[in-house]
C-alpha cells in the first residue's frame, strides 16, 4: 500500500515532504528542465531582499571533502522583479512557493514581509535568519535570539494570517534550542534549519583563502551530523512545533534519519547541484524506506528515534502500548 | 524544449591520449542529439560513494553517431577530480549532464571567421569550423599554449583552415609568444568578419582588445568555476554588460559561456564593478 506522505506546516497540508533548500533551486524555471515542480512538496526561492543585490566577488565556490563552501551573499533582483517574473511564473504553473526573505534590518524583514502579503501564490514565509543585521555592526540575527525574535513577530505580524511563517535557524549559534523557543514564542509557525555554518579553506597552491569573501557557508554531507543533531534538540524541546530538516540531503536514508528526529519535511540543497533530480529520487526513496519499515504514514515516523531505547521499533501506537 | 539538458549514465566507448591531454568518448545519444558547438557537459567524478560533491565542467570537443550518439571531450588534469576521470578505461560508466550553456551563434550569411584557442580551449573549436564551413564560411585558426604539447588539435586545423597559426610561449610551436601577438595580423590577411575564442581569461581579454580595434565581433567561451552548471547555485557570475547598458552578474553556466567579448567586463572578473545592478552602495534598479 501507498504510504501517506502528506506533511503539515501548521495548517498548511503538502502532499509530501521534500523541497528545495533555499538558494539552491534557481528561480524554479532551471530545475523544471529535468523535472515536473508541482510534484515535489513545496519549491524555495533563494532569499528574496528589498533591493537588487550583486551578491559577493567570485569565486564564490570552494569544494571541500563532502561538502562545499559557497558565499553568493544573497545575488537577487530585489523584491519588485521577483514578484513580478518569478514568483508570477511559479504561481501560474501551481508550484507550491515557500518564499524565503532576507534583511538587514527588522523594518527591511517587515517590508518584504508586506510587499508580498497581497502577492497570489504563496504556500508560506521562510525567515532566513542568518543575514547581518546592519544596525548591530553586521551581526547575523540568528546569534542574538531576541533580534531573531523581533524579526519573526514583526513578520508574522505583517503577513496574512493563514500563510505560515519559518523561521530558519543556523547551527552555529550559543544554544539552538533557546534560539528556536525565542523564534515560537515570537509567532513562527515552523522551523527550518539548517542553514549552512560559517567555513573557510585556503588554496595552498596560490596561498589564499579559497572564496574571494574569505568565509563562506559550509553544505552537503559533512553538515548532516549538525542538521540531526539540531533537529533532535530542539524537536525535543519543542515536539509541537514543526520541524523542516536540511543539511547534507543526499539520499531518501538520509531524508528519513532527520524525520526520525524530528522533522516533518525535508529540504535538498547541494545535492541539487549534483543530481538536478535529486528531490524526485529522494521521495522516492523515502517512499520505499517508509514502506520497507511498515508505516502507513510519514507522520508516524516523525520524531521516533526520541522513544524510549527498548520502545516498539514501528510507530507511535505501538511505542504508546508498550509503554504502558 | 529541443535544448534542454539531461542527465544520463553513458559508457565509455574509448579513452586516449592526446599530447599532455586525455580524451574520453562516452556513449550518451541523448546528449548527442540536442548539442551544437559551444555545448559543454558536466561529469560526477569520483564513483557513488564520492566524497567530490561537484560535477566538473569540459567543453564538448566532438560528437559522432556510432551507438546512437557520441560525445567527446578533452581535459589536462588538474586535481582530484581530473585524476580520477584520467583513470577511467572503455566500459566504465560516466554520470553526464549535458548539454550545457548557450552555443556560439552563427552567422546567417557566408562570411570568414578566426577561431582562436587557447591550451584545451581549441577542443571545442573543430565542430564549430565544421559547422561554419558547411555554410559556407571560410575559416581561419589561432591556436596557442605554454608549449608545443599542450597546443590541441594543431593537425586537425592544419587540414581544416585556410589558414592555421600556432604560437608557444617557450616557442616550442610556431611562432614564440601568445595568440594575441600574431591575432591582428590573421584578421587583417583574412579580412576576418568575427572571432570565435576559447581558453583563459587572460587570451579571451586580448583577443577582444583586438577585435575592438578593427570594429568586429568576438564570440569568446569563458570559463568560470561552477557548482552546478544548470543554474541553481549562482557561484558561476562573471560581469556583464547588458543590452540596456546595464552591467549585471550573470551566470556563466547558462547565460554563457559564450558571451560578446565586448561586453564582457574582463578587468572586473573576481569583483563586483561598483556600477553593477545591486552592487553595494551602489545602483539598486
Ligand atoms: C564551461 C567550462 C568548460 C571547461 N572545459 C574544459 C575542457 O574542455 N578541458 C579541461 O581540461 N577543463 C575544462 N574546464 C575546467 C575543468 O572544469 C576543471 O579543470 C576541473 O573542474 C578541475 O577539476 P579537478 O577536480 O581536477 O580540480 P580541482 O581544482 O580539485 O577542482 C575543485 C573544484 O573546483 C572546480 N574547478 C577548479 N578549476 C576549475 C575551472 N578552471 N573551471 C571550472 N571549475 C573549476 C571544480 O569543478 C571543483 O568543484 C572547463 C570549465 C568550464 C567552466
Ligand atoms: C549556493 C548556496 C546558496 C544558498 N542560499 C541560501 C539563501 O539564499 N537563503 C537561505 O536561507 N539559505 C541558503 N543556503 C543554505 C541552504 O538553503 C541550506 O540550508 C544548506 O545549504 C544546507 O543544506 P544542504 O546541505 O542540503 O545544501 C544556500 C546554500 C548554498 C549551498
Ligand atoms: S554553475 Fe551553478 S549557476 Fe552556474
Amino acid at each position: 500500500m501507498a504510504v501517506d506522505l502528506r506533511s503539515y506546516l501548521g495548517h498548511v497540508e503538502l502532499p509530501n515532504p521534500v523541497l528545495t533548500a533555499s538558494g539552491c533551486g534557481g528561480t524554479g524555471r532551471e530545475l523544471a528542465q529535468f523535472f515536473d515542480v508541482t510534484r515535489i512538496g513545496a519549491f524555495v526561492t533563494r532569499s528574496i531582499t528589498m533591493s537588487p543585490r550583486a551578491g559577493r566577488p567570485t569565486p564564490r565556490m570552494a569544494e571541500t571533502p563532502s561538502g562545499m563552501l559557497s558565499a553568493v551573499g544573497l545575488q537577487g533582483p530585489g523584491v519588485e522583479v521577483f514578484a513580478e517574473r518569478e514568483l508570477s511564473w511559479l504561481a501560474q504553473r501551481g508550484v507550491r512557493t515557500i518564499v524565503s526573505i532576507g534583511g538587514g534590518s527588522v523594518a527591511e524583514y517587515t517590508a518584504l514581509a508586506r510587499r508580498l502579503a497581497d502577492a497570489p501564490g504563496i504556500t508560506a514565509v521562510e525567515v532566513n535568519l542568518s543575514c547581518p543585521n546592519v544596525e548591530d555592526r553586521g551581526r547575523v540575527f540568528a546569534r542574538d535570539g531576541s533580534a531573531a525574535a523581533e524579526v519573526v513577530a514583526s513578520v508574522r505580524a505583517a503577513t496574512r494570517y493563514d500563510v505560515p511563517v519559518i523561521a530558519k535557524l543556523a547551527p552555529d549559534v550559543a544554544d539552538v534550542v533557546s534560539l528556536a523557543r525565542l523564534c515560537v514564542d515570537g509567532g513562527a509557525d515552523g522551523l527550518s534549519m539548517i542553514n549552512a555554518p560559517l567555513g573557510m579553506s585556503v588554496d595552498v597552491d596560490t596561498m589564499r583563502p579559497s572564496l574571494a569573501a574569505g568565509t563562506g557557508g559550509l553544505s552537503g554531507p559533512a553538515i548532516k551530523p549538525l542538521a540531526v543533531r539540531c533537529v533532535w534538540q530542539v524537536h525535543a524541546a519543542l515536539p509541537g512545533v514543526p520541524i523542516v530538516g536540511m543539511g547534507g540531503v543526499m539520499t531518501g536514508r538520509d531524508a528519513l534519519e532527520l524525520v526520525l528526529a524530528g522533522a516533518c519535511a525535508v529540504a535538498v540543497g547541494t545535492a541539487l547541484f549534483h543530481d538536478p533530480y535529486a528531490c524526485q529520487r529522494i521521495l522516492r526513496e523515502l517512499e520505499e524506506l517508509l514502506q520497507a519499515r511498515g508505516f502507513d504514514r510519514l507522520a508516524d515516523a516523525v520524531g521516533l528515534a526520541h522513544r524510549p531505547a527498548g520502545a516498539g521499533p514501528r510507530n507511535r501506537i505501538e511505542l504508546e502500548e508498550s509503554s504502558l | 524544449m529541443a535544448g534542454s539538458p539531461v542527465q544520463v549514465t553513458g559508457t565509455v566507448l574509448t579513452t586516449r591520449r592526446v599530447e599532455a591531454y586525455h580524451a574520453l568518448t562516452v556513449v550518451a545519444p541523448a546528449v548527442a542529439d540536442r548539442f551544437r558547438p559551444g555545448h559543454f557537459v558536466t561529469v560526477g567524478v569520483g564513483g557513488p560513494y564520492t566524497s567530490m560533491l561537484t560535477r566538473r565542467a569540459f567543453a564538448i570537443h566532438d560528437v559522432k553517431p556510432d551507438y546512437g550518439g557520441t560525445v567527446e571531450f578533452v581535459f589536462s588534469v588538474r586535481g582530484p577530480g581530473t585524476a580520477w576521470l584520467a583513470d577511467r578505461r572503455a566500459r566504465d560508466t560516466l554520470d553526464l549532464v549535458g548539454p550545457l550553456g548557450r552555443p556560439f551563434p552563427l552567422p546567417r550569411d557566408p562570411c570568414t571567421c578566426v577561431l582562436v584557442g587557447g591550451e584545451y580551449g581549441s577542443a571545442s573549436l573543430f565542430v564549430l569550423a565544421d559547422v561554419l564551413q558547411r555554410r559556407g564560411c571560410r575559416v581561419d585558426f589561432v591556436l596557442g599554449a605554454s608549449s608545443a604539447d599542450r597546443v590541441f588539435g594543431a593537425l586537425r586545423a592544419r587540414r581544416m583552415g585556410e589558414t592555421t597559426t600556432l604560437t608557444t610561449v617557450d616557442g616550442s610551436l610556431g611562432m614564440r609568444g601568445e595568440v594575441t601577438d600574431v591575432l591582428a595580423g590573421v584578421i587583417a590577411d583574412a579580412r576576418a568578419d568575427v572571432v570565435y575564442a576559447c581558453g583563459p581569461m587572460a587570451m579571451l581579454r586580448g583577443v577582444t582588445a583586438v577585435c575592438v580595434e578593427f570594429g568586429i565581433p568576438a564570440q569568446v567561451s569563458v570559463e568560470q568555476s561552477m557548482a552546478c552548471g544548470v543554474g541553481i547555485c549562482m557561484t558561476c557570475v562573471v560581469p556583464v554588460i547588458d543590452e540596456d547598458g546595464v552591467t549585471r552578474m550573470v551566470r556563466a553556466c547558462t547565460d554563457g559561456p559564450v558571451f560578446l567579448g565586448e561586453r564582457v567586463r574582463f578587468d572586473d572578473v573576481g569583483t563586483i564593478p561598483f556600477d553593477a545592478l545591486g552592487a553595494p552602495g551602489g545602483r539598486h534598479g
